[in-house]
């Protein structure tokens, strides 16, 4: 089961510009590591993570193995209304996880 | 702590660990494949797409020294508005000795209100890092910096 | 330990640190590994201690009990318990640690199957209990019955072992702080177990901790759960008491 943190003020004035953290548990295997038999352990890694505001996408990241295990990505979004946040990481087998949280703003 | 040092990180084979440990001659440890420096220059070239790169708009802030480079935490901050009129539109991180030279690339826009991301990278040994902005009007900036990994100690293998 | 010889220098050094006042491993670390522990939302510590919360509050095993049925919701009555352990244990006759303890509930207060203990569930609960437990100073039970094996863990600790011939002690009492090849060496406590190790890149026990030094020293190390374990557990629980607890850690 995998598990994501996100964290970020609200609610907030309008027009202020917040910081999003987000965290998700992963072990971004790089492909390049060698399990005890000496055998190639397969790469199995998050590539690509998006935050959307209402269904539009506001962040974007393309990742390679060289992301640490457990993807954290810190980025600033302004807050123009309240409305939906969606966070989705997507792995190279198209495994997707979906968290969402509600940012309210005021004034 | 010895250059070669670099070659029992975790990005190797157990075998190349174990070798390490055995105290033997280190010039006995298997290369890795890892990216050059010319890798890395290829695939910063493939992003600024013939453009001449400016300094000092862009800015990595990461420490100059890590314990692990299992996890290194890196910000890049691009001086720019991000407004309509003048806004990042992409930021790409580059390393030059891990297996691969590209570590992430990002998408901004005007909504994010400020040009920054911060994320964990790998460091397989100390080595420069490269970030790299693309703005709205088509020009590119870069930055290196270079991070100094330390080797762990009492580990599995 | 990937320098054998490199690090050796400093076993001719007297004991002159020995005396140096207590400190966490925390401070001995680089001010990002540092801003990492100290950020809930940057630690994938959290996460098992989050998925350990949840296992709290869940029914488990054929007598349909949860922790928090007996314990109290939250954690309830279990708040600074990862400061007191290792404890001994009436019906065994023995020490157990946090592990040892939960195992004992699970198959006797809620006859669920056992958790092995590297296991994520395992590790995930006794994450939580400590973050239960964070700021609790480190409170070892002044049981006499706990003497005799704290007693052997102590020895164990100034025992050389392994192809490098060091003991824990040579390390943790009479070096810490100095560097050994890239990394510096901490006095060796364990008030922030389970810890995230970036070498890891996963969370593990302080048995794993312990069993990492032996292989650092080359010596067998002993297996999971083992008495030995358990007693140098006594022994390291009682040299870090009075540092608060830090669970879940992050550690180089
Ligand atoms: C049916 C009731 C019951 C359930 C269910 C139960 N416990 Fe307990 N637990 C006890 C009792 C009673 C004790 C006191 C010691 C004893 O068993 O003799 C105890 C002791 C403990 C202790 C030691 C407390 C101390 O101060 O030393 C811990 C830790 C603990 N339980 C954790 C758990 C966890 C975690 C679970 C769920 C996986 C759990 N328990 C489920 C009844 C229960
Ligand atoms: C050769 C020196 C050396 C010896 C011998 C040694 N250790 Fe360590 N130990 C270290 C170093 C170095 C670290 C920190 C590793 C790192 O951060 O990469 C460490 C870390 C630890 C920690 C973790 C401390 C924390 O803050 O989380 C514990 C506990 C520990 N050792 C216990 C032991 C025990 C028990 C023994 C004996 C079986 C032992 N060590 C033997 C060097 C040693």
């Amino acid at each position: 089961m995998a598990r994501a943190l996100i964290n970020f003020p609200s609610p907030v004035p309008r027009g202020a510009v917040i910081d999003i953290r987000t965290l998700f548990e992963h072990v971004m295997e790089t492909g390049y590591r060698y399990g005890v038999d000496g055998k190639a352990i397969p790469r199995d890694i998050v590539e690509r993570f998006v935050c959307l505001f209402d269904g539009e996408v506001v962040f974007e990241a393309t990742l390679h193995p060289a992301i640490a295990a457990n993807p954290y990505f810190a980025f600033p979004l302004r807050a123009e209304k309240s409305g939906e946040l969606a966070f989705a990481w997507t792995d190279g087998k198209g495994a997707r996880h979906v968290e969402t949280a509600r940012l309210v703003v005021t004034g | 702590m010895a250059r070669n040092a670099e070659m029992t990180r975790s990005n190797g084979p157990a075998a190349t660990r174990r070798a390490a440990l055995s105290g033997l001659a280190l010039i006995a440890v298997p290369r890795l494949a890892r990216a050059t420096p010319e890798e890395r220059d290829a695939a910063l070239a493939q992003f600024l797409a013939g453009r001449a790169p400016q300094r000092g708009r862009v800015t990595i802030d990461a420490p100059a020294l890590v314990e692990n480079g299992n996890s290194a935490p890196v910000t890049i901050r691009v001086d720019s508005p991000m407004t309509a009129q003048s806004h990042v539109t992409r930021i790409a991180l580059f390393n030059e000795k891990n297996p691969q030279p590209q570590v992430a690339e990002f998408r901004l826009s005007p909504r994010n209100g400020r040009a920054e991301v911060s994320t964990r990278m790998r460091l397989a040994t100390t080595q420069f890092i490269t970030a790299a902005a693309e703005f709205n009007d088509g020009t590119v900036a870069v930055d290196s910096f270079e991070v100094i990994v330390t080797i762990a100690a009492c580990t599995e293998e | 330990m990937r320098f054998p010889l490199a690090g050796l220098a400093f076993v001719a050094a007297t004991a002159a640190l020995a005396q140096a006042p207590k400190r966490s491993g925390f401070e001995d670390m680089s001010p990002a590994t540092q801003a990492m522990q100290r950020d809930d939302a940057a630690n994938p510590g959290l996460f098992f201690a989050l998925d350990g919360k949840a296992a709290f509050a869940r029914v488990e095993g054929a007598a349909g009990r949860s922790c928090a049925d007996c314990h109290g919701a939250d954690g309830g009555g279990l708040k600074g318990v990862a400061a007191r352990y290792p404890a001994f244990d009436e019906r065994s006759g023995a020490p157990v640690d946090l592990a040892g303890r939960v195992e004992i509930c699970r198959r006797e207060h809620q006859q669920a199957p056992a958790w092995p203990r590297e296991s994520r569930p395992m590790l995930a609960m006794t994450a939580y209990l400590g973050l239960i437990s964070r700021g609790a100073a480190m409170a070892p039970p002044d049981d006499p019955r706990l003497a005799t094996a704290r007693e052997r863990g102590r020895a164990l600790f100034t025992t050389r072992l392994g192809q490098l011939d060091l003991a824990c002690a040579q390390c943790h009492d009479d070096n810490a702080g100095r560097r050994l090849g890239g990394a510096l060496i901490p006095q060796g406590h364990v008030n922030n177990y389970p810890a995230y190790r970036l070498e890891w890149q996963a969370v593990g026990s302080l048995q794993r901790r312990i069993r990492n030094c032996m292989t650092g020293v080359r010596a067998e190390p002993f297996p999971a759960g083992a008495a030995e374990l358990i007693e140098l557990e006594l022994w390291l629980a009682e040299r870090s008491r009075g540092l608060p607890v830090e669970t879940p850690s992050v550690r180089p």
